[in-house]
């Protein structure tokens, strides 16, 4: 069952399966591994419209393409930003390319996250390691809307601080009085002052009404399934947890059938899936 | 590291003892005593006989384990709400890691030799008691389950 919790969306302008050139403006080291890139299209042209949770086909000529999520401003309709970690050959090629590089760019694909579900609502954003960039784009149209939304709850985990990607802007949120941002690790040496734990120990301390949440997980398998377990014992109902499911992706149009997942193409129906849509394949070992 | 009580903690005012027996509380209190500790401050040392059970008021409290490649290796923080330690419970009742104070940090320490023979004679508040405690041990297991799997690396 393809979940339903809003329109599918209409297929890019392009031809799906053809990369538009773009051109590598900046590249900016995260972590050791991990780089954001900000992307413009070599024409000169708007990017196409996206929301927050969709993602691009991002492909390095002579190597190959790759999946990434949209990770900067969605209301940004010069740029792309995309933050990747050099996984295999063809994500260590785009944590690579640099400034004026061509790259192209399909997409962009996928439902997103449930924006208009979250409005009026307490909102929970939990993300483990590399989750936080596919959420970066709700915080931001969160903020810009502020008033349209209750109480804003962020838990990020990762494994050790130097880890942690967009470290000063963590920083910056962390200092905002109208949002609440969490930040803890799985293990740390003596220069973290801040929390070592779970993410999901983080959740008792939260501040949100669990019946009126919106929950949006991204991160590790293990790490969302624990979390919308500890998020449904608290009161947030299962269907107001949404997870995005990072499967590995070739066509991204639902022809290839690589990213199914269960009934669904992760593709397509996915990457955000209801929790209670999805829950009993999180329990599988392979779906 | 200070055993003075200006703050006047009560056992009955950490979330880890609310709703547990009155009987079970007025104990507790009966082996308590307040103990504060400054920013660097060591809490408890791997190795030493388990003898307090530490309730944290204030402050917070780093778990280390030391290797020789890492020495000082932070594994969980625990905050105001939290509790420090189990070793207490568990033969031969010695610390399995350091506790460290990374803020200054107001603590109730029950007597733990005691406190267990108080368990011990009540099974009733006893069980419901560790019923409150397992979980948390159960949340340390994922903690080190999650290191483990190394998932942020996937
Ligand atoms: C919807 C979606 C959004 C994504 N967003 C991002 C993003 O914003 N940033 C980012 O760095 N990566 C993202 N990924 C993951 C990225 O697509 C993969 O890491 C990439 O395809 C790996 O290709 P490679 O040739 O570099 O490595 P390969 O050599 O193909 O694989 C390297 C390792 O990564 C594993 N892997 C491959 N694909 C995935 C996957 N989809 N999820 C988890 N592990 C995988 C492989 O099993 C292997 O162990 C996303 C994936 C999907 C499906």
């Amino acid at each position: 069952m393809a979940s339903e919790h809003f329109a599918r969306p209409a297929p890019p302008a392009q031809v799906p399966m053809a990369p538009v050139p773009y051109e590598v403006r900046s590249q900016t080291a995260e972590t050791d591994d991990t780089a954001t890139l900000v992307l413009a299209p070599a024409d000169g042209t708007h990017v196409p419209p996206a929301r927050p949770g969709q993602f691009n086909m991002v492909y390095v000529f002579g190597v190959g393409e790759a999946a990434i999520s949209l990770s900067g401003d969605a209301s940004d309709s010069t740029v792309i930003v995309h933050t990747v970690r050099a996984a295999g050959r063809i994500t260590e090629a785009i944590v690579r390319a640099s400034a004026g590089q061509a790259l192209g760019v399909r997409g962009p694909y996928g439902r997103g996250w449930p924006m208009d579900l979250a409005r009026g609502k307490d909102v929970v954003l939990m993300a483990g390691g590399l989750g936080l960039p596919p959420l970066r784009p709700v915080l931001y149209e969160m903020l810009r809307h502020r008033e349209q939304y209750g109480r804003i709850e962020v838990m990020l985990g990762a494994r050790t601080p130097k880890d942690l990607v967009y470290y000063p802007e963590i920083q910056s949120w962390r200092h905002r009085a109208d949002l609440r941002f969490q930040v803890t690790v799985d293990a740390a040496g003596r220069d973290w002052y801040g929390d070592v734990g779970l993410v999901t120990a983080r959740i008792p301390d939260a501040r949100f009404e669990p019946a009126n949440t919106v929950a949006f997980l991204c991160g590790p398998e293990i790490m969302m399934k624990n979390s919308a377990r500890d998020l449904e014992a608290r009161g947030v109902p299962a269907t107001a947890i949404w997870l995005s499911m990072e499967r590995n992706m070739k066509c991204a149009v639902a022809l290839c059938g690589h990213c199914q997942y269960g009934p669904d193409f992760v593709c397509r129906d996915g990457p955000v899936f209801r929790y209670r849509e999805i829950r009993d394949r999180l329990s599988c070992r392979e779906v | 590291m200070s055993e003075s009580a200006p703050a006047g903690l009560r056992v009955g005012d950490h979330a880890f003892f609310e709703g547990l027996d009155a009987q079970l509380l007025r104990e507790a209190q009966r082996l308590a005593s307040e103990r504060h500790f400054n920013a660097g401050d060591w809490i408890v040392r791997d190795g030493d006989p388990a003898t307090a059970f530490f309730l944290v008021f204030h402050g917070k409290v780093a778990l280390e384990v030391a290797t020789a490649e890492k020495p000082h290796l932070t594994i969980q923080t625990v905050g105001p709400g939290e509790v420090l330690g189990w070793s207490w419970l568990v033969p031969p009742y010695l610390w399995r890691l350091d506790a460290r104070a990374l803020k200054p940090t107001q603590t109730l320490a029950l007597d733990a030799v005691a406190f267990r023979k108080v368990l011990g004679a009540h099974p009733a508040q006893g069980f419901e008691f560790l019923e409150r405690l397992l979980p948390i041990v159960a949340q340390r297991l994922e903690n080190t389950q999650i290191q483990l799997l190394d998932i942020h690396g996937l």
